[in-house]
């Protein structure tokens, strides 16, 4: 099979993940800036994170043959040091013309804060102006229904965005409708512990379509498995889906969305 | 969205969730148990299980679990989610 991974934090992850996801059939690796399970002291942290994304991690990625492509933040964890987050928003705009940059991501709410909004207004903002892609991480758990509900309110009141171009993740059985019925499109990310498991992203697919929907790992430096969108696809295969089914949800349409991006090639 | 050749779904998934069910059976003897019952936690897990007499049964777990509030709250005095809404009335 062939199959993107459409967010995973590879930098969290060793070389045998990428070779792993390699041999598996990943034709390419898209990585959102997230937390690094730590705050960091300042906004120079966050630059020589961006350098990490956009010039390092792609090079090691093309060590193993799969491009690798970026998206930039602050994420809604670090998002209630207003000042810090202004200061890493302004740092952005340099590294939107890198040629593996897809857009403004993972942006979204955490604890669904007042800081944490002000910021995820900032964020579509920046996206607006620039014309980017959006990814959007909904919160956790208990905060999800409640936060999925805000984000989307959001970005809709925003006559700018176009719901097309904005992929909003982690979606449950609770949020995906929210989610779909706003025209976004939607992912799945399948945990052990949390989220969704393969057999529930399933049933979702079987609920709303595949139609907006993409399924991904979040792999990072958690627990987490970078080969769950492989194992997606041989559940799908045990349930009796076809290869096509299969690389509609697993490699079309990532491709599909991704590609609204010029710098997302492939080829 | 169907597969082109529908499988038993009984047939793939009953051993794995006949299992989880006997798991979730275990860790209510053990909380209860070892005396941990008045956890809100568990109090929020006891009362999500009412949610599998519905008819759209994952989705009213999770809803049973959730903040149903629509506010900003003021501030994020923590980063991590607990799986259960503290402020849930008992």
């Amino acid at each position: 099979m062939r199959y993107i991974e459409p967010h995973a934090h590879m930098v969290s992850r060793t070389t045998d993940d990428y070779l792993a996801m390699v041999t598996a059939g990943c034709k390419a690796v898209c990585e959102p800036a997230f937390w690094a399970g730590f705050d960091r002291s300042s906004a120079n942290g966050f630059y020589d994170y961006f350098c990490q994304l956009t010039e390092y991690e792609p090079a090691r990625a093309a060590k193993f043959g799969l491009p690798h492509f970026s998206w930039l933040c602050i994420n809604p964890k670090e998002a209630e040091d207003l000042k810090l987050a202004d200061e890493v928003i302004a740092l952005i705009p340099e590294f939107l013309p890198k040629k593996n940059v897809l857009g403004i991501g993972e942006i979204g709410l955490n604890k669904n804060s007042r800081n944490e909004m002000t910021i995820l207004e900032k964020h579509v903002n920046l996206a607006a102006e620039n014309d980017q892609l959006i990814l959007v991480h909904t919160p956790h758990l208990e905060d999800k229904r409640k936060g999925t509900q805000l984000i989307v309110d959001l970005i809709k009141s925003d006559s700018r965005i176009d719901p097309g171009k904005v992929l909003i993740d982690h979606l449950e059985e609770h949020t995906a409708k929210i989610v779909m019925d706003a025209g976004f499109w939607g992912g799945l990310t399948l945990y052990p512990e949390s989220k969704c498991t393969s057999p529930r992203a399933i049933d979702i697919l079987e609920t709303y379509g595949a139609d907006r929907l993409w399924m991904n790992s979040a792999c990072d430096w958690g627990v987490s498995v970078p080969l769950a969108v492989p194992y997606a696809a041989q559940e799908m295969r045990r349930r009796g889906y076809d290869d096509d089914a299969i690389d509609q949800v697993f490699y079309r349409n990532p491709v599909r969305f991704l590609s609204q991006c010029p710098n997302f090639n492939i080829e | 969205m169907k597969p082109n050749n529908q499988q038993n779904t009984v047939d793939l998934y009953f051993m794995d969730a006949r299992a989880k069910l006997i798991d979730i059976a275990a860790f209510m003897d053990r909380v209860e148990r070892d005396g941990f019952a008045e956890d809100f936690r568990y109090k929020a897990f006891k009362d999500a299980l009412s949610a599998l007499e519905s008819e759209n049964r994952t989705q009213e777990v999770l809803l049973s679990f959730s903040d149903p509030t629509e506010e900003l709250i003021p501030a994020a005095t923590t980063k991590a989610a607990c799986g259960a809404w503290p402020d849930k009335p008992q």
